[in-house]
């Protein structure tokens, strides 16, 4: 366990490192400079910001000196925003995205095991029909096309009662988090839906299910206690996948609502290509998805003892 | 299931003749000892073979939902193919005369000249920014009309002078107000002694609402209301351009747009066409189709060779899979050189088959893996089959099956990765049309014209939508294992 764990580990950052020197790679292939996009500058003031931010210095030792500083956890001061280093707007908006994140994961989780169960019990019958096809249609509409929608229904649910029940937009309290988070973990809620479904469908066949049934426990004691616990594991692999899929996802919700996270602020970086903002965000993101990624691995590992994991079977 | 198993047909059964077959002690005649036939050749079988693609069309084929599928995914393709062929509006060209102009089958519109300008009607001897008065407290105006025809080139409004005012609102809703809600602010007037307005903003022919209220630093909450119902019209100089016959005083008939215009007056329907080309063609059915190749030949190799080539090739596989997916598309983009704001479909197909390879890889390695090990692998390698010919002749048509399935779930996931990218403005953008561009353009104006961004969201759904239930036929048409039950 403690090996696989170091390998995962080992390999994750060797992937963080790689997404590091690719994003340097990539900011430093594109034409022109991070100052090229500004205002025509005098050429005295030029060479004092480039010294500033170092990029007179050749290429081989700013990726060093980049390497090292990101080690450190420093990537640098924003070109567009004044005063403002990377890690501040991590630090200010991170949360924000992480709040609205762990709310939508939670709607997504709670609703695909209830609406799963759901499915499962009432296999071919109406309810579950009606529930594959809500499924269909969430996994079939874009995720904007939600945002728009719930934006809209706001609109009018406000208007129609007469005060704001729920705001359409903005940052601040609980109520301005929940149709950002239910919009965001759609997606991923109809996809956990449709895994539980047929977890549950499997389970319902093996033998300690029957032999449940035969020393006479109650069908719903049979659910709860062997049904519901053996299938709800599956989702848990999907876990990574779906912290991922809801973590970009943030790019577009947080931009409809106006929501001040720190998706936001990376599509902005890159529609003003505020070079150490865009190299700082992605290796901070990439570096989150990579490592939710080993850290649920290995979570799945210690709640199912029965999974051997890869690396102890060699 | 008796019929599959006795594929021989019985010997036929010599012919008896009548009575034979009464009781008696041995009721043999000459014939029962003459020789059994020996028939040269394979014997017929019942039914004709069936092929393995034969039997998941037939199965395809019971399945209403795949079905109806299939027929949307052909027509999608023809709406984008043969379309443009028959709808010959060019998606690009602006009319500025007409728009955000919701879904219409024909407009016809009266040819005016030019309007005059329409100078500021100012009252004589009124002071136009009296102090000391709290806006609040002014009165509505005392009438509110409308100077000339109405028409759509351009509504003007004339009102009586509210006294102490500093400024006039002018607000247009389609809908009578109803509370403090005006709607669309068209017009702000910053002097107490200008009581007129000319409207000629996106008008259609329809009945406006225009609301005026009197200002001091504070708005007057007491509105005067005045519905306007402008008759369609249009300039000569634009009539000209759609009708070269056309003259002053005649009604023409506009091009229709069945699915309206967008905020540049370009027609939707056109630009849906156009976008079917970028989000359908390119990236939806051409990029994943280069990922699985490149996918079936990397799990192939590692699949087939297994080993250190394997080892390495699922290594790098298993890294490719761990980068993060929407993070290096962005990154890609950057890297071939376009910066935001521009349209790149390039840099989106390599990313995306750059990315999206390894899913089919692996998935083709664990195939090829079970296939290599099976008896008419091993009879090929035994009659001398090279490694390339046991690849491409063996081992990767079966796995088609299983190919075929993931590509047509690759399709909607590629369209929605496009539709994301261009909807955070990473993608395509304007002026080059794509669904997803569409969407962007069109979401700012969701709530005064919802078309332009319906539309295009429809057809981004509705094809995900197909092709998700084609892939869901198609993978229980060619399941192996409900083949063998």
């Amino acid at each position: 366990m403690i090996r696989y764990t170091l390998k995962r580990l080992a390999a994750g950052l060797v992937t963080i490192y790689f997404i590091a020197t690719a994003t340097f790679a990539t900011m430093h292939l594109v034409p022109g400079d991070p100052l090229a996009g500004k205002k025509a500058l005098v050429p005295e003031i030029r060479e004092n910001l480039q010294r500033k931010y170092g990029l007179d210095r050749p290429l081989p030792v700013q990726y060093v000196v980049f390497l090292g500083n990101a080690l450190r956890g420093d990537f640098g001061i924003s070109f567009t925003q004044r005063n403002r280093t990377v890690n501040e707007i991590i630090r200010d908006h991170f949360p924000v995205s992480a709040k609205l994140g762990v709310l939508s994961l939670l709607f997504a989780t709670i609703g695909g095991i209830a609406f799963g169960s759901v499915t499962a019990l009432a296999r071919g019958r109406m309810a579950d029909q009606t529930v594959l096809f809500l499924v269909i249609l969430a996994i079939s509409v874009p995720s904007f096309a939600f945002a728009g929608l719930g934006q809209y229904l706001l609109v009018d649910l406000n208007r129609l009662v007469g005060f704001e029940v729920l705001p359409v937009g903005g940052w601040g309290s609980f109520s301005h988090m929940i149709v950002p988070a239910l919009v965001l973990g759609l997606g991923t809620m109809a996809f956990f839906t449709r895994l539980m479904r047929s977890a549950l469908l499997e389970v319902v066949h093996q033998d300690y299910v029957r032999t449940a049934r035969g020393k006479g426990l109650s069908p719903i004691r049979i659910f709860l206690s062997h049904e519901l616990r053996n299938a709800v594991l599956p989702l848990l692999t999907y876990l990574g996948p779906a912290i991922a899929a809801i973590t970009t996802g943030g790019f577009v919700v947080e931009t409809v609502f106006a929501i001040p996270g720190l998706g936001r602020y990376f599509v902005q970086a890159f529609q003003q290509l505020d070079y150490t903002v865009i190299m700082g965000l992605t290796v901070f993101y990439g570096s989150f998805l990579v490592l939710m990624v080993i850290a649920i691995d290995i979570l799945y590992g210690i709640v199912d003892p029965r999974i051997s994991l890869a690396g102890d079977r060699r | 299931m008796s019929v599959p198993g006795s594929k021989i047909a019985p010997p036929p059964a010599p012919a008896r003749p009548a009575g034979a077959s009464m009781p008696g002690p041995l009721a043999l005649g000459p014939e029962d000892f003459a020789p059994v036939l020996r028939r040269s050749g394979p014997q017929g079988t019942v039914r004709p073979s069936r092929s393995y693609w034969a039997d998941a069309w037939n199965r395809l084929r019971g399945n209403r939902q795949a079905l109806a599928s299939l027929v949307i995914i052909v027509g999608l393709f023809l709406f984008s193919s043969v379309g443009p062929l028959f709808w010959r509006l060019d998606p690009t060209a602006p009319d500025l005369t007409r728009i955000s102009e919701p879904p219409s089958l024909s407009r016809t519109a009266r040819v005016l000249p030019e309007p005059p300008l329409f100078p500021d009607v100012v009252v004589p001897g009124l002071d136009p920014h009296p102090d000391g008065i709290d806006g609040a407290t002014l009165p509505a105006p005392a009438s509110l009309e409308v100077v000339g025809e109405p028409t759509t080139l351009g509504v003007r409004l004339e009102w009586t002078p509210v006294p102490g005012a500093a400024g006039y609102r002018v607000y247009r809703s389609t809908e009578p107000p109803a509370g403090a809600y005006l709607g669309l602010p068209v017009g702000k007037l910053d002097a107490g002694n200008v009581v007129s307005f000319e409207d000629t903003f996106a008008l259609r022919p329809q009945t406006y609402f225009y609301s005026v209220i009197a200002s001091n630093m504070a708005d007057s909450p007491r509105p005067r209301t005045i519905a306007v119902t402008p008759v369609s019209a249009i300039t000569l100089a634009a009539a000209r351009a759609v009708r070269p016959d056309a003259s002053l005083g005649r009604a023409i008939t506009l091009p229709p747009h069945p699915l309206g215009t967008d905020g540049l007056g370009r027609d939707v329907l056109a630009r849906l066409m156009a976008g079917a080309r970028v989000t359908l063609l390119l990236i939806g059915f051409l990029a994943p189709l280069l990922a699985i190749l490149l996918g079936v030949v990397i799990g192939g190799v590692a699949g087939y060779f297994g080993g250190l080539v394997d080892q390495w090739l699922m290594r790098f596989t298993d890294f490719v899979l761990s980068l993060p997916f929407i993070l290096f598309l962005i990154l890609v983009r950057v890297a071939l050189g376009s910066g935001p704001g521009q349209s790149d479909v390039t840099a989106l197909l390599v990313g995306l088959v750059a990315l999206s390879w390894t899913g089919e890889a692996r998935l083709v390695r664990g195939q090829v893996l079970q296939l290599r090990e099976m008896e008419f692998v091993q009879a090929a390698r035994l009659l001398g089959a090279s490694p390339a010919h046991l690849l491409a002749r063996h081992l990767l048509p079966n796995t088609l099956g299983v190919v075929l399935v993931a590509f047509t779930f690759a399709v909607p996931s590629s369209i929605f990765t496009e539709a994301f990218l261009s909807f955070i403005g990473m993608g395509v953008t304007p002026p080059r049309a794509s669904w997803g561009s569409m969407c962007l353009d069109g979401f700012g104006s969701f709530l005064t014209s919802p078309h332009e961004f319906v539309f295009p969201a429809l057809f981004i759904s509705v094809s995900v939508l197909a092709f998700n239930l084609l892939g869901d036929g198609l993978r229980d048409a060619l399941d192996p294992r409900l083949r063998s039950r």
